[in-house]
């Protein structure tokens, strides 16, 4: 147990790491102190105080962008992790080169370049005519957090022992009810998973939003870039402070709920 | 009692992209009530047929009818047939009981129907009050228990076994296959058994199918199949046995006379059809038919390397004086200490040598 005195241990690692964690944190802790600070000036700490967060809370257009951006981020979850889940069943039950073909493709989206995603949605809903609001926003949401939601389902199913569908087959279960009683429960938690991804990515994404969100459609992120422009102030920290908790929440509540019959299904793994 | 439940008339089946046919032309009549071992090594097609019974995957060619009814296209879901698979695939999101009623259940049968069913099969597989628990709270014997009860539950008219046993210690393995061959007579249920352990199969089957190849071998009891192989791969793959090159000298009605190996022994041997005397052949003996007898020239004898005493027999091993082995399965009175080195006759009778073309 004594991890100190590894053999394959690189001197100095504890400290290196130490910095990393501190380079990754430093900005985010922060960013929370000074939205409790009194002062107009942001970098200058004059004391404590929840104005801010009085202020934030109590500013309507901004109460509407977190509005626009729940309503977002919970539609583009369901649909990308319905789609996402589909496509999961169906390569699992495909083989060969089908599957390694479709599963890089599904990838892909996860290494493009946002910004490439961003104009070319852009230009898809002009040519094709999509009016640009909400609708456009939850769309292109669907579309990148589709590889989000998958990868947690597929690694899920991959663990899962194809036989029980069988046996649910066998035991004269039609498909629908086989999925329902069989695949669903046990994905459970590779869907919560791949669910709570995608919420997250689409609660923070900016760009894409950005380029297709119409009047009206103004969500969180797309919101504060509109305040910092006017110079930055510590309710924008304040904000942002109350979309970490948030994000953390969510975290926290799903992993909670994630955790049990993920490892019920790997202990009936042993036999 | 020659009524036939599952009917397998030349099934062929080529997984995608494999060269060798996983079965080719196979043909079997499972009669109904019997315990049917599929018996081979791993690769010979036995699990491929046994899915093809299930309906995962159908057939390339030919037809599978049960009970007298093509089953064609009919998806699992819908045939009479449930199947312990092999690494038992109980659900483990759901108890024991809940596992064992599944099936009942998706026939849509009254809650109370599938509850007394359950404590019933839960009686049967000697799993009383077990039934809250979930299945990672099991051994993998009582594993091996659930998944028996819950493909029995809806009373199949084909159970089908993919190795159950295989994930079991021999103790256990032992004591399962008790239980099993209990379980089949008990509920009158045909079992199919798919299984690469000869000593398994022989032990429990009312009838068992050797393959090889995606081919039949033999079918037969396993009496038949010990006593009578078909062929070489037969009397190898079932039971021990000893094989000698052998040369047929004389041929007379059904049997004939063959000289074993470089040796001057000559041996009479009951039955030796399709063979023509100067013919090259193969004899087979098995070691507990072999029987001391006399050391003379023209007579099998050889040097007893080991005598092994393990109580009810002794196991003899001699190096044959025409070159070649002998294993013998002699009676455990014989004393070891005066074999050893020795040069000893043996002798068996003509009606214990089956005859192959070599």
């Amino acid at each position: 147990m004594n991890e100190a005195r590894h053999p394959l241990r690189l001197p100095g690692t504890a400290v290196l790491a130490a910095l990393a964690m501190l380079f990754l944190y430093v900005p985010i802790i922060v960013l929370v102190v000074l939205s409790f600070n009194a002062s107009d000036m942001t970098t200058i700490w004059t004391g404590f105080s929840l104005h801010w967060y009085a202020q934030a809370l109590g500013n309507d257009t901004m109460l509407v962008a977190i509005g626009n951006s729940l309503t977002v981020a919970a539609a583009a979850t369901v649909l990308a992790t319905a789609a996402a889940t589909s496509a999961a069943l169906g390569i699992a039950r495909s083989g060969g080169r089908v599957r390694t073909a479709v599963e890089g493709l599904l990838g892909l989206p996860l290494l493009i370049p946002e910004i490439v995603t961003a104009v070319a949605l852009l230009m898809l809903f002009v040519l094709v005519g999509v009016r640009l609001g909400l609708m456009s926003v939850i769309l292109a949401h669907t579309v990148f957090c589709i590889p989000f939601a998958y990868y947690p389902i597929r690694s899920r199913l991959a663990a899962l022992d194809p036989a029980l569908g069988e046996a649910a087959s066998d035991l004269y279960a039609p498909a629908w009810r086989r999925f329902l009683r069989i695949e669903l429960p046990l994905l459970a938690p590779g869907i919560f998973a791949g669910a709570l991804l995608a919420f997250i990515s689409s609660l923070g994404d900016f760009v894409i939003t950005y380029f297709v969100a119409g009047p009206g459609a103004t969500t969180l992120p797309v919101y504060i870039y509109g305040m910092i422009r006017t110079g930055i102030t510590p309710e924008v920290n304040a904000l942002s402070t109350l979309l970490l908790l948030a994000s953390v929440a969510v975290v926290a509540i799903v992993f909670r709920s994630g955790t049990t019959p993920a490892n019920q299904t790997r202990g009936e793994k042993t036999s | 009692m020659n009524d036939t439940i599952v009917a397998i008339s030349d099934v062929s089946k080529r997984y995608a992209g494999a060269v060798q046919p996983a079965l080719a032309g196979v043909s079997l009549d499972i009669r109904r009530n019997e315990f049917f071992t599929l018996l081979g090594p791993s690769g010979c097609g036995k699990t491929t047929l046994l899915r093809l019974i299930a309906g995962f995957g159908m057939p390339d060619s030919g037809q599978i009818s049960l009970d007298g009814k093509l089953l064609g296209q009919t998806p699992p879901n819908l045939r009479p047939i449930n199947t312990v698979f092999q690494s038992y695939a109980l659900f483990p999101h759901m108890s024991v009981a809940e596992n064992i009623g599944f099936g009942l259940e998706m026939l849509g049968q009254p809650r109370e129907t599938v509850r007394s069913r359950v404590t019933e099969m839960l009686r049967l597989v000697r799993l009383e009050g077990m039934g809250e628990r979930r299945p990672a709270q099991l051994s993998g014997g009582q594993q091996q228990r659930v998944a028996l009860a819950r493909a029995l539950a809806p009373a199949p008219k084909v159970l089908l076994l993919d190795e159950p046993l295989s994930a079991l210690d021999l103790k256990l393995r032992r004591e399962m296959q008790i239980e099993l061959k209990r379980l089949q007579t008990e509920t009158g249920i045909t079992f199919v058994f798919v299984t690469h352990d000869q000593e398994e199969a022989l032990a429990m089957s009312d009838r068992l199918a050797v393959m090889r190849d995606g081919v039949v071998m033999q079918v037969g009891s396993p009496e038949n199949l010990y006593d009578r192989p078909a062929n070489l791969f037969v009397a190898e793959f079932i039971g021990e046995a000893n094989f000698w090159n052998a040369t047929c000298l004389e041929r007379s009605g059904a049997g004939g006379r063959f000289a074993i190996g470089t040796s001057k022994a000559v041996m009479p041997v009951a039955e030796a059809q399709g063979l023509a005397e100067g013919a090259k052949a193969v004899l087979v003996v098995r070691p507990e038919r072999i029987t001391l007898g006399a050391a003379e020239p023209g007579l099998l004898h050889g040097t007893v390397e080991t005598a092994v005493y393990r109580g009810s027999d002794l196991v003899v091993h001699a190096a044959l004086a025409g070159g070649g082995e002998l294993r013998a399965r002699l009676p455990g009175s014989i004393a070891a200490a005066g074999l050893i080195g020795t040069a000893t006759g043996f002798a068996f009778p003509a009606d214990a040598v089956r005859v192959f073309p070599a």
